[in-house]
C-alpha cells in the first residue's frame, strides 16, 4: 500500500546526460495517488528517457526518479511487482501464444490467481476469440489489447504508459482509453501517461507536464493550460508550446 | 563482491533459511547491486518467489521451443553432422595407421564432449538472444525478476538443449563406431560439470557483449567458442603446442578436462588433479565472467542501451 503523504510517482532534478549531449537536464513533478498525469513533448523532448528512468532502465546522471517510495535506480525491486507498463515499442514474444505470454509474465509478477486472472483479462479486454493464437499473428488492435493485459495482470498501482494508443484506429484507442478509465477509478492506480494524441491527453489527464528539449516548459490541468494559453484545445497547446510561442500569444 | 551470478543463485535456492521478505530492504550500493539487492514479494519466500520466476522463464523459452521445429532441428543437426565427420575419419586413419589414439576412441570422445561445451555455450547465449530478437528485454526488465535469475533460466536451457542434441548423436556413436560415451562413468559427469560451466562463463560475457553493443555484435555469440578449439587442445595433447602456448592452454579449464579424457581413454586413468585444475579454473572464470556482466549491464543502462535493442 502507498505511504501517506508520498505521491506515487516523485522525480526530483532528474538529468540524463550522453557525453555533452542532455537528453533531460533537472526537471522535477510528481503524480498525486490515483491520479493520470500525461507527458508531452515532440520527439525528442525526453519523454521516453524520462520514462525509462522511471523504470530504471537508463541511470539518471543526477536527480531520483521515485516510484511509491523507491529509488529507481537502486531499489526497484522493492516495487516492480507493484506496478507494469505498456509500449508499443516493446513487444510481446510473438511466437508464443496470448495464454502463453500471459502465463509466463503473471508467473514472473507472482499473481497467485493466474489462471482466474487471464480468464478475468480475457473476458474484460476481449481477448477470448484469439487467446491460443501466437500473438505476432495478431491485428495492431489486438496486440494493443494484449499488451493492456500483460500491463494489468499484477493489478498494478502504478501504470507508466508510452503511447498506449499509438497506431490504433479510433474505435480501438476509445476502447483502450475507456478500459484505462475504468481501471483507474475502479483501482485508484496512478498512471503516467506519455502521449501524442492531445484529445486522448483532454480525455484521460487530470495534470500534464509539457517537456521540450530536456526541460519541462509548463505544468497544469489541461483546462488550465488552455485557458492560460488563450487557446480551445491542448493541441493548439502543444503548437505553441512545440514552437516556441509564449502563453496567450498569437499564432 | 566475490559472488557470481550463478553460484548466487545456487547460494539462494540452497540456503535454509527461508525469510519473507522485507519491504524496506535496503538495496547493495555494490557492483551486483543490481544482481543481488533485496526482494520484495509479501506473504511470499524468496526461494519460492525466486523458483517460480526462474521456472517461468525456462516455462517461456520451452514454449518456443516445442513449438519450432527448425529450432529443434538447429540443436540436432549441427552435432550429428560433427560427429559423422570425425567419425568416419577416424575409422579411416584407424585402418591405415596403427596408432592407439585413433583405434581407442578418442576423437569421437573429443568431438561429444567438444559439442557439450560449444552447444552449451549456444545454448546460453542463444535463450539471451531470442529475448533481443523478440525485442522483449525490456517487459522482462520491468517484472521482478532478478538478473541472476534470468542467467539461472538460462543455465537450465542450455542443459535441455544439450540434452535434446547430445541424446541422439551419444546413441549414433554406440551404433555406427561402437564408442559409448556413457563408458566414462562417473568421470563423464565430472567432463560434462566442468564443461557445462565453462560454457555458461563464455555464454555469459557473450549476452554481456550482445547486451551492451546490441544485435550487431551477435556473431559473437556464435564463434567466441572456436577460439578454445585450437587453444584447449580438444583433439591433441598439451605437449603439441609450442612452449610458450601451453601456459596459455593450461589456463583454460577445457584444457584439463580433455586431457583428463585423454588419460582415461588412452591409458584407462582418471586423473583427479586435472577436474580439480578445471574446477578451480572455472570458478575463477565464471566470476570473472559476472563481474563483465553485471559491468556491461550498468554500462547499459548508463547508456541507454537497453532501449535501443537493435544492431
Amino acid at each position: 500500500m502507498q505511504q501517506l503523504g508520498v505521491n506515487p510517482i516523485a522525480v526530483t532534478r532528474l538529468g540524463k546526460r550522453y557525453g555533452p549531449v542532455g537528453a533531460v537536464d533537472g526537471i522535477s513533478f510528481s503524480v498525486p495517488a490515483a491520479s493520470v498525469t500525461g507527458l508531452l513533448g515532440g520527439n525528442g523532448a525526453g519523454k521516453t528517457t524520462t520514462i525509462a528512468m522511471l523504470m530504471g532502465l537508463i541511470t539518471p546522471s543526477s536527480g531520483e526518479a521515485r516510484i511509491l517510495g523507491a529509488d529507481m535506480a537502486h531499489q526497484r525491486h522493492q516495487v516492480l511487482h507493484r506496478i507494469n507498463f505498456e509500449s508499443p515499442y516493446v513487444e510481446m514474444p510473438m511466437r508464443l501464444t496470448v495464454r502463453q505470454n500471459l502465463k509466463v509474465f503473471g508467473r514472473l509478477y507472482g499473481v497467485a490467481d493466474l489462471k482466474d486472472r487471464i480468464d478475468e483479462l480475457a473476458v474484460e479486454l476481449a481477448l477470448q476469440d484469439f487467446l491460443d493464437r501466437p500473438s505476432g499473428k495478431l491485428s495492431a488492435g489486438q496486440k494493443t489489447r494484449v499488451a493492456l493485459a500483460k500491463s494489468l495482470i499484477n493489478r498494478p498501482e502504478v501504470l507508466l504508459l508510452d503511447e498506449p494508443t499509438a497506431s490504433l484506429d479510433p474505435d480501438t484507442a476509445d476502447w483502450v482509453r475507456t478500459h484505462l478509465e475504468r481501471y483507474r477509478r475502479e483501482r485508484g492506480a496512478t498512471i503516467l501517461l506519455a502521449s501524442h494524441n492531445m484529445p486522448e491527453v483532454e480525455r484521460l489527464c487530470d495534470d500534464v507536464v509539457m517537456m521540450k528539449g530536456g526541460v519541462i516548459v509548463d505544468q497544469g490541468a489541461p483546462s488550465e493550460l488552455i485557458s492560460r494559453y488563450g487557446r480551445e484545445t491542448m493541441e493548439d497547446v502543444f503548437l505553441d508550446v512545440a514552437r516556441g510561442r509564449r502563453q496567450g500569444e498569437a499564432a | 563482491m566475490g559472488r557470481g551470478p550463478v553460484s548466487g543463485v545456487f547460494l539462494r535456492l540452497f540456503a535454509l533459511r527461508r525469510r519473507v521478505y522485507d519491504h524496506r530492504a535496503a538495496a547493495s550500493p555494490s557492483l551486483f547491486a543490481s544482481l543481488f539487492a533485496a526482494g520484495t514479494l509479501k506473504d511470499d519466500t524468496m526461494l519460492s518467489a525466486s523458483l517460480n520466476r526462474i521456472f517461468a522463464l525456462v516455462l517461456r523459452y520451452w514454449y518456443l521451443l516445442k513449438d519450432s521445429w527448425p529450432r529443434l532441428l538447429d540443436i540436432v543437426y549441427w552435432p550429428t553432422v560433427e560427429l559423422l565427420m570425425w567419425g568416419f575419419l577416424q575409422a579411416y586413419l584407424a585402418e591405415k595407421t596403427s596408432v592407439t589414439a585413433l583405434a581407442g576412441g578418442a576423437l569421437i570422445g573429443s568431438v561429444l564432449l567438444w559439442d557439450i561445451l560449444l552447444r552449451g555455450q549456444i545454448g546460453f547465449s542463444v535463450s539471451f538472444l531470442e529475448e533481443m530478437w523478440s525485442r522483449n528485454l525490456g517487459n522482462l526488465m520491468m517484472t521482478p525478476l532478478r538478473m541472476y535469475e534470468l542467467l539461472a533460466a538460462l543455465g537450465v536451457m542450455s542443459i535441455i538443449r544439450l540434452l535434446i542434441g547430445l541424446v541422439p548423436v551419444t546413441v549414433m556413436a554406440i551404433v555406427f563406431f561402437g564408442f559409448n560415451l556413457l563408458g566414462m562413468g562417473l568421470a563423464l559427469a565430472a567432463f560434462f560439470a566442468n564443461l557445462i560451466i565453462t560454457s555458461w562463463a563464455v555464454g555469459l560475457f557473450a549476452c554481456g557483449i550482445v547486451l551492451r553493443n546490441g544485435l550487431g555484435a551477435e556473431s559473437f555469440v556464435w564463434s567466441v567458442s572456436f577460439l578454445l578449439l585450437p587453444l584447449a587442445c580438444v583433439y591433441y595433447p598439451v605437449t603439441v603446442l609450442p612452449a610458450w602456448l601451453q601456459p596459455i592452454s593450461l589456463a583454460l579449464p577445457p584444457t584439463h578436462v580433455f586431457e583428463g579424457m585423454r588419460a582415461l581413454i588412452l591409458e584407462n586413468r582418471f586423473d583427479v588433479s586435472e577436474m580439480l585444475w578445471a574446477g578451480g579454473l572455472n570458478l575463477v572464470y565464471l566470476t570473472a565472467a559476472s563481474i563483465a556482466f553485471a559491468a556491461f549491464l550498468r554500462s547499459a543502462r548508463r547508456s541507454g542501451a537497453l532501449l535501443q535493442l537493435g544492431e
